[in-house]
């Protein structure tokens, strides 16, 4: 009986079975790739809103404090977004008349709410609270990131679980004193490490990761 | 199918005679331990898809599961979507975004206030609790209170102002009204008619009597099918005068009950169960308790807390207080003549039933001065007068009887006032009819005929929250604005008034009954909130009216506005009072109102609907209760349909065997049947107002029950979720208690703490445990409704319910001891019990539900894959399966109503108790932002929070001086199913009853 397969098909057989390995570990290597690319975390991409509000203008020109606008970070979980009003406070007198900010002005007018795209969303079954970060030195640069230097709002970080639990698990590596929590240009002058560790032990932050602190 | 009845009984019988000791059970079947009993224990999730024998091969079967996958795969790499942030423009001053907010109001039931305190999220009330000031609460909420949120929010209530089913405008409903009033100012309003539920706004009373004084002869009447006609009339015997009664349980060392079911539906129940519950705890400071006799026909909660409980049928009541009276002298000192039946009362006054009366008023007369006898709405006015002469003679007015003058403004005798609304009606002299709340049409008495009377008003205007019955006979409905919309006032049980204080405008531009009245006086556009405080400026407020405005707004009770005792003299001497009952033979018919949806108000209510009934643990259905030994000799089974005629009037309804109610009667619950409601409450169960007479509202002879063949599928939870033969519930007597307090440990065994194979769980910081006192528990429901609206917790529907798929993570088991006859129940709430050592939590294949640090066995939703391992492997069964998407995305109302801090939960997901962690987090939150520890007490999570009984107590089990580590030291602590090792946080302490010595000797 004449034989089924060429004997080449011997090695072809090792090399599909040796090659598979590759084949499986580059899906998985592409599938969170893919998971951790911006395009599907949105880090780092501008997101188009209702007004081309600058923090670089606001914060690192002008010098006003993150609380002036996001003025419940400390007291809620939620930081807040600023009230028309609050716009209006300095914009009824400056640029009064810009045509950047007629949505503002559309909005005192009608009393109909400026509507901004959200740029940090974190999923529904997430539950964060910014007021006890703020309280334990978590400044608003470390999860934001350069704030002050953004001309438009984006996000820097991915927000996926494992880049909040890298600081829950290690803490010391991030935290600064409560006095610079929203210092856009804050270097530690000491080595953070140091530094942290001292703060943790200071502000008595335990690393919380069981998983009700986030999600319930 | 008779003969398998009668089987079932005897079987039960044989097994009584063949047991030892202390046994427990839930369900007849379980007691007689039948085939089918069995054959359910053994399929524990009943209605489960069979195992799969369709012809999928291995192959087909890969090929779909690896399909499956790689499509769940796929649809899991999306991007999220935009969300948008809508900030204000103008922002409110108390509010910070993402905080919530607290306001004092109250929840007006039956006409009386419940003080409560409402959470709101940015707007929006999510959350009803008590207003621990306020007397009628002290903290705590019964059941409707707490549904009031899905009842505000409830997509079905009605939206628009309707002419005769069509949509119109207020203004065109004005311009009518305005015609009709306009025709009736000649004849000084002869024509006109305004029908409210109980009214104790004074508010609302004053702007009723404006409208009478400018409309003379126009009558305002009130009715309610729940009244309290018999109370009125009692006094009125007894004191000449109208009074209300309060009672002061705190006081009272021995109380008797006649067919009183005083804690769950008195004005005052939650006080009167806080009082009892607090006279009934033994710890390390109390070594007494109180005694509770209860004489009742049809079961109630107050019963199952009896230390000695006496099941009579209606008729034979009188007969029962009037020899107890002689037996205490009350009837020969006051030279009272006693009318009743001589055979009946023969038959009290011989054997075990003459002991019984005679051990009761031994025990009372031992207590003069710190006994009470309280007595039931249903009974006559003979015998409540001769309740209110007996508390007289045994010294307990003034101390534990207090009477009041009338809390409502206007009290009347509400059937005759409804009578004499209809006679005007058929006689033709009522030309506009103005219903403010209520539902006449459905529940009126049927022989008042109120329908047809309705046919000769002119103009018919109904105020209610949803179209229902009566809103259909009408020209007019006009959406009702709910107490959370809306300003106005209302006095508790005791007179302190409160103001009603809205929480959201009205989602559907709603009326309320005050506006109406100031619509009707011809005020159209002013505001409640100007009327309210326009009326209480009137009022002597002492001093700077706008800071007394502000107090009582905020603390949500009136300082010093309750009614101040009365001392009235007892008119009751040489008179015959008639204690006969007329028996035109026949069974006796009970009519109650429906545990869970009451008069049939909360029939749309989701939440009420599939909250077990307390006893018959049915659901979204009511039946015909009768006790076994009739259902023996009528060869009737549970869930048969039967033929009830009576007074020419017949109804089908379906049978529950009833443990502990009286032989030859039959209690009917009425509140459902309804025709016109939401889709939640149309259709389920059957109609017990077309029973119901004016004349005899509460209980009669001369009732048929005539079997038929057919049966009604009814969905209980009793016997879901069984624990078969185990002891669950410990229960001990006081005396063998204080004689052996380690007694409750040695009726279960607890192995040692090392017997593991896992290692000691290490819980250095907070250790989160719970405490469960039985001897508190009511059974009442509170928790599981609270725990319900508190967690997002879905509702399931009547089909999935009889598959064993309730979501309520608090369940209360409610078991049997003793004969079928005269069982002593007892109730145990079981929600999750966050093991040391949890079972479930080993078996999770992908770690969805992991234990914290602070011993909270923790479930989390987005990693869940729905194996129902854990479930499998849960000794407790109290982890509850999403098999569908119960929980509603869709509805808008709903969403408003949900609460922010909790997961709404999706299909395939398992869910149970968390121990309210978002409560603990938000706990743990502010201490650290203040760096100091949390309190013990500042955590209360929703169950605790809503038990009028004080029963449950959470806190840190590592702080040796918390309350629930104080309470854990009792020797009544014992843990459930401890003997399989699981360590659990959640423990009972154990039962107390304190049975008269004499009673149980003879």
């Amino acid at each position: 009986m004449a034989q089924l397969f060429h004997p080449s098909t011997n090695t072809f057989s090792k090399v599909t079975i040796f090659g598979a390995l590759f084949i499986i570990a580059g899906a998985a290597w592409t599938f969170l790739t893919i998971e951790r690319s911006s395009y599907v975390t949105q880090a780092r991409v501008v997101r188009q809103q209702p007004v081309p509000f600058s923090h670089r203008h606001h914060v690192s020109q002008l010098g006003i404090d993150c609380r002036y606008c996001h003025s419940s970070v400390e007291e809620s979980s939620f930081a807040g977004i600023p009230s028309t009003k609050t716009c209006m406070t300095c914009h009824s007198q400056i640029h009064s008349t810009a045509d950047m900010l007629e949505p503002v002005r559309e909005s005192w007018r009608t009393g109909k709410s400026l509507e901004w795209i959200r740029v940090h969303d974190l999923p529904d079954f997430v539950y964060f609270n910014h007021s006890i970060h703020v309280k334990k030195g978590v400044a608003c640069e470390t999860c934001h990131g350069p704030i002050g230097k953004m001309a438009l709002t984006w996000k820097e970080h991915s927000l996926n679980m494992e880049w909040c639990i890298d600081c829950h698990k290690d803490p010391a590596a991030f935290v600064r004193p409560r006095q610079f929590v929203f210092s856009t240009d804050w270097r530690p002058a000491i080595e953070q490490r140091i530094l942290g560790e001292r703060i943790v032990e200071n502000y008595d932050i335990n690393s919380l990761t069981n998983c009700s602190i986030c999600h319930r | 199918m008779n003969e398998m009845k009668n089987n079932l009984l005897d079987q039960v019988r044989e097994r009584m005679k063949s047991k030892q000791g202390q046994s427990y059970w839930r369900s007849l079947e379980e007691l007689a331990d039948t085939p089918e009993f069995q054959q359910l224990v053994q399929n524990e999730f009943p209605d489960s898809p069979m195992p799969w024998d369709t012809s999928v091969d291995r192959r087909g079967f890969l090929k779909f599961m690896g399909a499956s996958l790689a499509l769940a795969g796929l649809g899991a790499c999306t991007r999220q979507p935009t969300e948008r942030i809508i900030p204000y423009v103008t922002p409110p001053e108390v509010m910070i975004p993402g905080e919530p907010l607290y306001f004092a109001t109250a929840h007006t039931f039956g006409g009386f206030a419940t003080g409560v305190i409402v959470e709101s999220h940015m707007g929006r009330p999510t959350k009803i609790e008590g207003n621990p000031i306020h007397p009628a609460s002290l903290g705590a909420t019964d059941i409707f209170a707490q549904a009031a949120v899905l009842e505000l929010y409830d997509p079905d209530r009605a939206q628009v102002v309707s002419r005769a089913g069509r949509i119109s405008t207020w203004e065109s409903f004005l311009a009518e009204l305005n015609t009709a009033l306009e025709s009736q100012k000649s004849v000084s309003g002869a024509g006109i008619r305004i029908l409210t539920e109980t009214i104790t706004s004074p508010t609302l009373a004053n702007q009723l009597q404006s409208f009478l004084s400018l409309y003379p002869d126009a009558k305002w009447r009130q009715y309610e099918p729940v009244n309290r006609d018999q109370y009125k009339k009692g006094t009125e015997l007894a004191f000449g005068e109208f009074l209300d009664i309060g009672y002061d349980f705190s006081r009272a060392e021995v109380i008797l009950s006649l067919d009183a079911d005083f804690l769950v539906d008195q004005p005052g129940s939650l006080k009167y169960t806080r009082d009892f519950s607090a006279k009934r705890k033994i710890d390390h400071d109390h070594s007494e308790m109180s005694r509770l006799y209860v004489v009742e026909s049809t079961p109630t909660l107050t019963g199952t807390m009896a230390d000695h409980r006496l099941s009579l049928a209606p008729s034979r009541f009188a007969a029962f207080v009037g020899v107890l009276a002689e037996e205490l002298g009350v009837t020969r000192n006051l030279g009272l003549q006693l009318n009743y039946d001589s055979s009946q009362a023969s038959a009290f006054k011989r054997g075990a039933m003459d002991s019984w009366i005679k051990a009761v008023a031994k025990d009372m007369n031992r207590h003069r001065g710190s006994s009470l006898i309280t007595v039931g709405a249903q009974q006559a006015p003979e015998v409540q007068a001769l309740v209110h002469a007996m508390n007289q003679a045994l010294g307990n007015v003034g101390s534990t009887v207090t009477f009041t003058a009338p809390i409502e403004p206007n009290p009347v005798i509400q059937q005759d006032s409804l009578r004499e609304l209809t006679d005007d009606m058929h006689a033709g002299k009522v030309e506009l009819l103005v219903v403010l709340g209520g539902n006449p049409v459905f529940n009126a008495p049927v022989d008042l005929n109120f329908t047809q009377a309705m046919s000769e008003v002119k103009l018919r205007v109904h105020l209610s929250l949803e179209e229902d019955e009566t809103s259909e006979l009408c020209h007019w409905h006009i959406p009702r604005a709910h107490f959370l919309e809306s300003w106005g006032d209302v006095r508790a049980y005791d007179g302190t008034a409160s103001i009603v204080q809205p929480l959201i405008a009205p989602l559907y531009g709603g009326k309320s009954a005050l506006e109406m009245v100031t619509t009707l006086l011809g005020q159209a556009g002013t505001s409640d909130y100007d009327v309210v405080r326009n009326y209480w400026q009137s009022q002597d407020t002492g001093g700077d009216f706008e800071k007394f405005w502000q107090q009582s707004v905020h603390d949500g009770v009136i300082a010093g506005t309750a009614a101040k005792p009365k001392t009235p003299k007892l008119k009751l001497s040489s008179q015959s009072l008639d204690l006969a009952s007329s028996n035109a033979g026949g069974f006796e018919i009970i009519f109650r109102p429906d545990p869970t949806i009451w008069d049939g108000r909360f029939a749309n209510n989701g939440w009420l609907q599939e909250l077990p009934k307390p006893l018959t643990k049915l659901t979204w259905d009511n039946a015909v209760l009768i006790s076994p030994a009739t259902a023996e000799r009528l060869s009737l089974k549970n869930q048969q349909v039967v033929e009830l005629a009576y007074q020419g009037r017949t109804i089908e309804a379906p049978v529950w065997i009833t443990p502990g109610h009286p032989d030859q009667s039959a209690t009917v619950h009425f509140g459902y049947g309804r025709r016109r409601t939401g889709p939640v409450g149309s259709g389920a169960g059957f109609d017990a107002y077309a029973l119901r007479t004016s004349g005899a509202p509460w209980s009669d002879s001369g009732l048929q029950i005539k079997p038929t063949t057919k049966t009604y599928a009814l969905a209980t939870t009793q016997l879901h979720s069984n624990m078969e033969n185990r002891h669950l519930v410990r229960v001990a007597t006081l005396e063998e208690y204080q004689a052996h307090p380690e007694l409750i440990h040695e009726m279960g065994h607890e192995p040692a703490d090392d017997l593991t194979f896992y290692p000691k769980f290490e819980n250095p910081g907070y250790a989160w445990g719970m405490a469960i006192d039985l001897n508190a528990c009511t059974g009442c429901g509170a928790c599981t409704v609270a725990c319900q609206s508190e967690n997002n917790i879905a509702v399931v529907g009547k089909d999935q319910v009889s598959k064993g798929r309730e979501m309520q993570w608090i369940r209360i088991d409610r078991y049997y001891e003793g004969s079928p006859e005269q069982p002593e129940t007892h109730h145990q709430p079981v929600m999750c019990m966050h093991c040391e050592n949890a079972p479930c939590e080993v078996v999770c294949p992908v770690a969805a539900t992991t234990h914290s640090d602070e011993g909270l066995n923790e479930m989390i939703y987005n990693r869940c894959v729905g194996t129902r391992y854990c479930s499998n492997n849960c000794p407790y069964k109290v982890r509850r399966f999403n098999f569908f998407l119960y929980s509603d995305f869709e509805t808008e109302s709903l969403q408003l109503m949900r609460n922010p801090d909790v997961t709404v939960r999706s299909r395939g997901v398992m869910e149970k108790c968390t121990y309210c962690v978002q409560r603990i987090n938000s706990a743990r939150i502010d201490a650290k932002k203040e760096d100091r520890l949390i309190r013990d007490g500042e955590i209360v999570s929703a169950c605790q929070q809503a038990c009028p009984a004080d029963a449950i107590v959470f806190g840190d089990i590592n702080d040796p001086e918390s309350r629930v580590s104080r309470m854990k030291a009792e020797h009544r602590n014992y843990g459930l199913l401890a003997d399989v090792g699981t360590r659990p946080r959640t423990t009972y302490l154990a039962k107390i009853r304190n049975p008269n010595r004499e009673i149980e000797q003879s």
